[in-house]
C-alpha cells in the first residue's frame, strides 16, 4: 500500500530560499572534491589508453616504464580480477560487471579509442605520464563501425563477439544488436489508414557530453587488511560501492566509499572508471593512488548519451486528434549494451493521449565509448523527433501547436507508450501555464535588417525515480540536529534535506546541519540521479523527523510524569492533551534531555516506486543572421509542473541548467566523429559547450501541483528540463525561416545549408 | 620533458598578501604550483587547455587560467587565489551575492567564476548585463545556465 498525502500550504520552511550550508566552504575555496584529496604517501595513477577505436591487442611490453625512476607499479588487462556477467540495477540504468571490468581495461581488444590497455604509479603525476609513454603496445588495426546502420549491416565488424543479444526474446549471436523491445497497443495499421493526416520524418543526433566542469577522479587504498577506501566524485557511494566490489570481486563490506564534494555529473558520475583502477595500483604499490581524468580522456571514454536515428510517424483525425503513432528508434550504446532504450519508450508519446501505438527500439553496439546516463537518458532524444513531428502534423491540419499540444495532452488514466497508466499528473496544469505565461503573450518584435525570428514551443517529460534512500537524525543540546543523509550534494540537495526536517520540527533550516555520509556512517542509499534526490531523501528525512519526535514524546512523558499517549506535538511545540497550556518547545526540550534519558537520535528510511511523473513545456525565440546562419536566442522560457518547490531558488536552477544544456545540444554540441572512430573535437574549446555570452536569462514558470506521493508534494525536477529544448529550437528556426531540420547540431553550418538548399 | 632530473626554479612570489619563496619544476604549471606545492586547492583543474577557467587566478590584477602558466613566470608577481578573497571582515560582496543568489550547483567552478568577477567589479563597477556574459566567458559553468552568476555579479555592480 502506498501513502499518499493531501496537499499542504501552511510551511515555515518549505518555500523558503536559505543560505545553502555548504556554501560557506564552495565559495571560499575550503571545499574537498575528489580532486582535493590529500593522504600521507599519496602517489599518482595514470593511464595507458588506445590510439585506436577497435583493435586486436597483440602485445603489451611494460618493462621499459617499470624502469622509470619513481614508478611504483604497472598493470595491464591481466590484472583485472575475471567479474561474471552479472547485471546489477543502479538505478539510472543497469550496469553488467564483466562489461563494466571491460570498459575500465582493455583485456585482448581494444573497442574505443582512449580504451585503457594499461594503468602506472608513480610518485607524481609527470613521472607517470613520462612512464606512461614508454609502455609498447602492439596493435593488429581493425575496422571501426561508428554509427547503427553499418553497426547492423550483415557485414559489419562485431564489436563483442560473446555478447548474446535479445532480439524480442530471441537470443541472437555474433551482431551488434544488444537488444531489440517492442511495445504496441491498438490498432495501429488501422488507425493510420483512416487518419486525415500524416507525417512520417527521420531524425538523427550525435552523440553528446554531460560537460561537467570536474573531470573523473578516485583516491584508493587497498590495506593490509584487505580493506579498500576509496574518495571520488560519485552520484552514489553505495551504487560505486556496489560497481567497485562488483569489478574487484570482493564483498561489498571490503569497500568503504567516502564521497567528496563532486564537481558535476549528470549522470555522467553514476558509472565508476578509476576507482577499481587506482585501488589494484594501490595494491601493487602498497600507496594511497590519486587519479585525476584529463579532459580529452573524459569526451574520449566516459559517458556520452546515445547518438540516435529516430522514424516516427504520426496520424490525427480532420479534428486534430491524434490517433497513431509509431516511433523506430536505434540508439548508440558505444562499445558496450545498454544504451537507455527502455527510457526512451517510456517517454516518446507520454505528453500525448494516443490510442494506437507502436515502439520499436533498438541497442546498437558501436566503436564508440559506452554512453552513462545524462540528464533523462534517452528522453531529449525523441522528445526532438516527436515534437518536430508532432509540429509538421500541425502545419499538415493548420492546427495551432499549444492547441493541439491542449487538445491531446496525457492526463490522469492516459496510457503511455509502454503500457503504463498515469496517475495524477500535470501536463494540461503546464499546458494552461503556458498560455498564461508572460513570454507566450509578448510579440516576437521585429527582426533587424538581414535577421529573422522564430518562436517554438515543446513538450518534455520523464518519469522520476522512487528507490531507496536513508537519514539519521542526533538532537543537540542547543536545539540544533545533526544530520546524517546518504544523497551525494550536486546542487543544493543538502539544504532541501535539512529543510524536511527543520519543517516537521518547527526549527529553522538552519538550526538543522546537514551531512553527506561514507558507506559506514549512513545506511544505503541509492545514486543522486533519476531526479528522485529531494523526493526520495527528502522523504526519509521526513520519517527520521517524525521518528525524532516520537522518541521526544517518551520524554516528555518523563518529564511531566504522564503517559506518552497523552503528548501530543504541534508546530514545533510538545503539548500535554490533558492540560492545554501545559507546552515545552523543541529547542527547550533539546537542553533538557540529559536528565530525561540521554542522547535522543532518530533514523528513516524508505524504497519508493515514483518521484512522480514530471513535465514540461519550453518556449525559445531565436534570431538567425541570414547571412551567416549564426543563431541567437534571444529570450527562453521554461515552465514545469514541479510539485512543491522545497527550495525555489534551486528549483529555478535545475530548470535553467537543464534547458542550456539542451540549449547546447540544439545548437553546437556533437561528438565529431572520423572514420577511424576518433573524435576530432575533444576539447572544451572544440566541443563549444553554451557561455554566459551565448545566452539570454532563463525564466521560469514553476507550476506547483503537489504530487501526492510526497508528505510535502515534492516531484522530480532535474531532468525534464534537458527533454524540450532541442525540438522548441527545432520549431522556433522553422517558424523563423520555414525551413525544418532533422539533424543535431543545428549549427550555423547546417542553418546556411538549409538556407541554401532552395535559393 | 625530463622529469628524472628537473631543473627546479628558484621563485618569489605573493601568495594572498603573503610572500613565499619557493623551487618550482621548470615544467609545473602555476595551477599545480598552488594545489600541489603550496596547497591551495582551491583553485580547481577542469580541462588544463586553457578553455574551462575553473582555475582563473590573478596574477598582478590580471585574470589568468594558472594551468597555462608556469609557476617558474611568477617569480616576482603577485598571485591572488578564491583563498584570499574573503578577509577577516567577512566574505567578499560577490562571495555573499553568490550564496544569496544560489549562483552555484555543484561549486566546481564558482572559485574561477568569483576571482574572474572581482577582476571585472575591481576596474569596471558598473558593467552592463552584455559586458557581463561578455567578460565572464572564459568561465564555463554546466550546471547553472549562468542566468544566477549573471544576477549575482549584478547585485553587487553599482
Amino acid at each position: 500500500m502506498v501513502a499518499t498525502f493531501e496537499p499542504k500550504t501552511d510551511y515555515k520552511v518549505v518555500g523558503t530560499r536559505p543560505i545553502r550550508h555548504d556554501g560557506y566552504d564552495k565559495v571560499t575555496g575550503r571545499a574537498i572534491y575528489g580532486g582535493d584529496v590529500k593522504l600521507p604517501g599519496l602517489i599518482w595513477g595514470v593511464m595507458v589508453r588506445s590510439p585506436h577505436a577497435h583493435a586486436n591487442i597483440k602485445s603489451i611490453d611494460t618493462s621499459a616504464a617499470e624502469a622509470v625512476d619513481g614508478v611504483f607499479a604497472v598493470i595491464t588487462g591481466a590484472d583485472m580480477p575475471d567479474a561474471p556477467s552479472k547485471l546489477v540495477d543502479l538505478g539510472e540504468g543497469d550496469i553488467n560487471f564483466k562489461w563494466a571490468s571491460n570498459k575500465l581495461m582493455a583485456d585482448t581488444k581494444v573497442l574505443y579509442r582512449g580504451h585503457p590497455v594499461a594503468a602506472i604509479a608513480a610518485t607524481d603525476r609527470y613521472v607517470a605520464e613520462e612512464a606512461a609513454r614508454k609502455v609498447v603496445v602492439e596493435y593488429e588495426v581493425l575496422e571501426s563501425v561508428t554509427n547503427v546502420v553499418d553497426a547492423l549491416k550483415p557485414d559489419a565488424p562485431v564489436i563483442l563477439p560473446d555478447m548474446v543479444g535479445d532480439d524480442l526474446g530471441e537470443d541472437v549471436t555474433n551482431t551488434n544488436m544488444a537488444a531489440h523491445v517492442r511495445h504496441e497497443f491498438g490498432d495501429v495499421e488501422g488507425a493510420f489508414a483512416s487518419a486525415a493526416h500524416t507525417v512520417e520524418r527521420e531524425y538523427n543526433m550525435q552523440m553528446v557530453h554531460q560537460g561537467y566542469i570536474e573531470p573523473q577522479n578516485a583516491t584508493a587504498i587497498w590495506d593490509e587488511e584487505d580493506r579498500i577506501k576509496i574518495w571520488t566524485s560519485t552520484q552514489g557511494a553505495f551504487p560505486a560501492r556496489t560497481q567497485i566490489a562488483g569489478i574487484l570481486q570482493v564483498d561489498v563490506s571490503r569497500v568503504k566509499v567516502t564521497p567528496t564534494e563532486i564537481g558535476g555529473g549528470f549522470g555522467g558520475k553514476i558509472p565508476v572508471y578509476f576507482e577499481p583502477i587506482a585501488a589494484i595500483l594501490s595494491k601493487k604499490s602498497q600507496r594511497p593512488v590519486k587519479m585525476i581524468m584529463e579532459r580529452t580522456a573524459v569526451f574520449e571514454t566516459t559517458g556520452p548519451t546515445p547518438g540516435a536515428r529516430m522514424i516516427v510517424k504520426l496520424g490525427a483525425d480532420a479534428n486534430g486528434k491524434l490517433t497513431a503513432a509509431t516511433s523506430d528508434i536505434w540508439f548508440e550504446a558505444g562499445a558496450n549494451p545498454g544504451a537507455f532504450i527502455g527510457p526512451a519508450a517510456m517517454c516518446v508519446y507520454a505528453p500525448y493521449e494516443i490510442a494506437n501505438t507502436r515502439i520499436d527500439g533498438w541497442d546498437v553496439l558501436v566503436n564508440k565509448p559506452k554512453v552513462a546516463p545524462y540528464r533523462a537518458p534517452g528522453s531529449p532524444q525523441v522528445a526532438f523527433a516527436m515534437e518536430s513531428a508532432v509540429n509538421e502534423l500541425c502545419e499538415e491540419g493548420g492546427w495551432d501547436p499549444l492547441q493541439f499540444r491542449i487538445d491531446n495532452a496525457s492526463k490522469e488514466g492516459t496510457r503511455r507508450g509502454d503500457g503504463v497508466l498515469f496517475s495524477k499528473i500535470g501536463m494540461e496544469e503546464v499546458l494552461q501555464a503556458t498560455k498564461e505565461s508572460a513570454h507566450w503573450n509578448s510579440p516576437l518584435g521585429d527582426a533587424p535588417a538581414g535577421k529573422a525570428r522564430g518562436r517554438g514551443i515543446a513538450n518534455g517529460y520523464w518519469f522520476n525515480i522512487g528507490l531507496k534512500s536513508s537519514a539519521n537524525l542526533a538532537v543537540n543540546s542547543d536545539g540544533t540536529v545533526q544530520l546524517t543523509e546518504g544523497s551525494t550534494d550536486i546542487g543544493g540537495s543538502r539544504t532541501s534535506m535539512a529543510m524536511h526536517v527543520a519543517e516537521v520540527l518547527g526549527i529553522g533550516a538552519h538550526d538543522v546541519r546537514p551531512t553527506v555520509g561514507d558507506t559506514e556512517s549512513i545506511g544505503y542509499t541509492d545514486v543522486t540521479g533519476g531526479s528522485r534526490t529531494t523526493y526520495a531523501t527528502g522523504y526519509a528525512c521526513w520519517l527520521a523527523a517524525n521518528n525524532l519526535v516520537d522518541v521526544l514524546k517518551d520524554r516528555v512523558a518523563i518529564l511531566w510524569d504522564i503517559d506518552k499517549d497523552d503528548v501530543d506535538f504541534n508546530d514545533g511545540k510538545f503539548i500535554s492533551k490533558a492540560e492545554a497550556q501545559k507546552s515545552i518547545g523543541f529547542k527547550e526540550l533539546a537542553g533538557k534531555l540529559d536528565d530525561l534519558g540521554g542522547p535522543a537520535n532518530s533514523t528513516g528510511s524508505v524504497d519508493l516506486e515514483s518521484a512522480g511523473d514530471g513535465f514540461g513545456l519550453h518556449i525559445a525565440d531565436i534570431e538567425i543572421d541570414l547571412e551567416t546562419g549564426k543563431s541567437d536566442i534571444i529570450r527562453y522560457t521554461a515552465i514545469q509542473d514541479v510539485g512543491t518547490a522545497i527550495h525555489p531558488a534551486y528549483v529555478e536552477g535545475q530548470l535553467q541548467g537543464g534547458s542550456v544544456q539542451g540549449i547546447g545540444w540544439a545548437l553546437n554540441e556533437e561528438y565529431y566523429m572520423k572514420d577511424d572512430g576518433s573524435m576530432a573535437n575533444s576539447s572544451f574549446l572544440d566541443y563549444r559547450m553554451p557561455t554566459s555570452l551565448d545566452l539570454p536569462m532563463i525564466e521560469t514558470v514553476l507550476v506547483e501541483v503537489p504530487n501526492p506521493l510526497h508528505p510535502y508534494g515534492v516531484r522530480g525536477v532535474g531532468e525534464v528540463p534537458i527533454c524540450p529544448p532541442v525540438a522548441a529550437i527545432a520549431n522556433s528556426i522553422n517558424d523563423a525561416l520555414g525551413k525544418r531540420l532533422y539533424n543535431t547540431p543545428m549549427n550555423a553550418g547546417s542553418i546556411l545549408k538549409a538556407l541554401k538548399q532552395d535559393s | 620533458m625530463t622529469t628524472n632530473s628537473p631543473s627546479k626554479v628558484h621563485v618569489t612570489t605573493t601568495i594572498n598578501g603573503q610572500q613565499h619563496e619557493l623551487l618550482v619544476p621548470g615544467y609545473m604549471s602555476l595551477l599545480d604550483t598552488l594545489r600541489e606545492l603550496i596547497g591551495l586547492t582551491g583553485t580547481k583543474e577542469g580541462c588544463l587547455d586553457g578553455n574551462c577557467g575553473a582555475c582563473t587566478v590573478s596574477v598582478d590584477g590580471r585574470i589568468v587560467d594558472s594551468c597555462l602558466v608556469l609557476g617558474a613566470e611568477v617569480n616576482g608577481k603577485v598571485v591572488d587565489t578564491i583563498e584570499g578573497m574573503a578577509t577577516p571582515e567577512g566574505l567578499h560582496p560577490l562571495q555573499q551575492a553568490f550564496l544569496e543568489e544560489a549562483a552555484l550547483q555543484c561549486g566546481i567552478c564558482t572559485p574561477g567564476f568569483l576571482v574572474a568577477a572581482k577582476g571585472l567589479l575591481d576596474n569596471e563597477p558598473s558593467p552592463t548585463e552584455g559586458r557581463i556574459r561578455h567578460w565572464l566567458a572564459g568561465n564555463l559553468c554546466r550546471c547553472t545556465g549562468y542566468d544566477k552568476i549573471v544576477r549575482a555579479v549584478q547585485k553587487v555592480s553599482d
